[in-house]
């Protein structure tokens, strides 16, 4: 049972700190950024030197963790910025599903980048392998990773939550996703608010990049795609433009995945996404605002 | 030589003008009424003066310098506050938060926090309510209190020109009342150039000052607000006879 719980917990984990990344950059600018998967993939292969050969050339994965850790956030955060600067800042004007198309031709271009240098072939690799001991908590066995991802991810969203609230930059950030124009008309720089949100997303692609790769042990250009699925369909069912809906959308269905998996027949275990997404339509039936709705996004009166 | 001057300024949507090639200065200290009905292009040419929606055509100077297509957030930041139709307040922000917003403009000078807080204070000062209700949502407030929270909002931008786009929208005459109350004592005190966007005349001739008439995108009149309500010109241009005709 309790076992169930942190295998719940630690999954969706990854789909908050993915949907949290897709809801900050859709809250200042209404983009739905799809290559933020690409952009986690990325940084999972900043780990590497480029080779097409079949063994992983490890490289910065070979940092200790104190450095490993700020090194892939920056590298994640960096390419973040940079895709506002090269691609996004030119779309500021755009309707948002011009942006869309953008987003998804800016992740092909870093996937097959990616595959130039790698090639398609994914590799294994260990990362931080000290991480895979098993810990005994509460009677409950489980990966020391698993642990620490579920510690660390809470430990980012309260950091996250108390720079959203506290600090002035996080003041400019909630006004600018609420009316962009009317924070400009006050003062509130919109370039600076806007690659704050692309650094910040990407940082937590980034840290998403780092459990994804520890866990499975393995670097392919298509790791992010699933996250990123997953951590969409949670920012739209949390309330695009929602953080703490994307949060809690991302735990639910994290839980929801888990529980579906122990739940159901064995035979219908191979189809437990699709019950999964079944789910979700239930939920946007009842509530096609989503589970908590964004100021920003409401018709405005 | 004046705040502000709009120079032949036109303002197209793709094919439709909704403002022809109009021209005006507004002196420091002056408050200027712009009225006009439905459609007469007030609220373009007010977006256009803050930088939301550039001009086709003509330019723009604020305070000496051309200001013509740059970015509201420079705009705002050269001192000219802009307070929208229809009371943009951060709703899931909390007043006081609102109210912090405006200042940031302000954070690389020396000694910028204690000129906030006293601007704060002078805010709520001039707006009670305000402080009474400074930590609940401001998408909790009634429209007056939405609008004194605008205006004071404006105010810790430290400008020197507010332009108001329909500060009596949608509120009950006393509450109007109140508002411009207090926007009258803010000019006499702090020395304000106030741009004010009304559709009816009726608020402008009460108050007194300059006022523009402006129908279908162009200036009909400018001229003192009490002289004009005594003259059928104004009649003429809000119902739209022409010359002579009754």
């Amino acid at each position: 049972m309790l076992q169930v719980l942190f295998d719940a917990l630690s999954l969706g984990s990854l789909y908050a700190l993915g949907a949290l990344g897709i809801a900050l950059i859709f809250g200042v600018m209404r983009l739905v950024n799809f290559a933020h998967g690409d952009v986690i993939a990325f940084a999972v292969f900043a780990l590497l030197w480029p080779s097409v050969d079949a063994v992983a050339i490890v490289f910065a994965g070979k940092m200790p963790w104190f450095l490993l850790i700020p090194f892939i956030l920056a590298v994640g955060a960096g390419l973040s910025v940079l895709s506002e600067v090269v691609v996004f800042r030119r779309f500021r004007h755009a309707s948002p599903a011009t942006m869309m198309i953008a987003s998804f031709a800016l992740g092909f271009v870093i996937r097959y980048f990616l595959l130039m240098l790698f090639s398609s072939r994914p590799k294994s690799i260990s990362l931080l392998p000290a991480l895979s001991q098993p810990v005994e908590v509460l009677g409950a066995r489980m990966p020391l990773l698993q642990l620490i991802t579920i510690v660390a991810t809470l430990v980012m969203l309260t950091g996250l939550s108390v720079f959203v609230r506290r600090t002035r930059f996080g003041l400019e950030m909630r006004a600018a996703a609420e009316n962009f124009t009317m924070a400009r008309m006050l003062g509130v720089r919109a370039n600076r608010v806007i690659m704050g949100a692309f650094a910040l997303s990407g940082a937590l692609a980034g840290a998403i990049a780092i459990i994804l790769g520890s866990q499975t042990g393995t670097v392919d250009i298509q790791m992010g795609g699933a996250v990123m699925l997953m951590a969409f369909i949670a920012t739209v069912i949390g309330g695009l433009g929602s953080l703490e809906g994307a949060v809690l959308a991302g735990f639910l269905i994290g839980a929801a995945s888990v529980v579906m998996q122990t739940v159901l027949p064995p035979e219908a275990r191979p189809f437990r996404d699709a019950f999964v997404y079944g789910a979700v339509i239930l939920v946007l039936l009842f509530r096609p605002q989503g589970l908590i709705a964004a100021r920003g996004t409401k018709e405005r009166v | 030589m004046s705040l502000l001057a709009v120079s032949d300024v036109t303002i197209r949507y793709g094919r439709l003008t909704a403002v022809r090639e109009v021209a005006f200065t507004l002196a420091e200290g002056e408050i200027l009424f712009i009225t006009g009905p439905n459609g007469a292009g007030k609220s373009s040419l007010m977006r256009a003066i803050a930088g939301v929606t550039p001009p086709a055509g003509g330019r723009i100077d604020f305070g000496g310098a051309e200001i013509t297509g740059r970015a509201p957030e420079d705009i705002a930041r050269m001192g000219l506050s802009m307070v929208p139709e229809g009371r943009d307040v951060f709703g899931s922000l909390s007043i006081e938060e609102n109210l912090i917003v405006g200042t940031g403009m302000h954070t690389r000078e020396r000694g910028w926090r204690v000129r906030a807080a006293s601007a704060l204070e002078e805010v709520y000062d001039t707006f009670p309510i305000l402080k009474e209700r400074r930590h609940s949502q401001a998408g909790l407030l009634s429209g007056g209190q939405q609008q004194m929270l605008v205006i004071g909002r404006a105010l810790m931008t430290n400008p020197r020109l507010i332009a108001i786009d329909e500060p009596s929208l949608g509120l009950a005459p006393n509450i109007t009342d109140q508002v411009y109350e207090r926007l009258i004592g803010l000019r006499r005190h702090r020395k304000l150039t106030l741009l004010i966007v009304e559709q009816s005349s009726t608020r402008a001739m009460m108050v007194g000052g300059r006022m523009i008439l402006m129908r279908g995108g162009q200036i009909l009149l400018d001229g003192d607000a009490q002289a004009m309500g005594q003259s059928e010109a104004l009649q003429a241009a809000y119902f739209g006879y022409a010359e002579g005709e009754h």
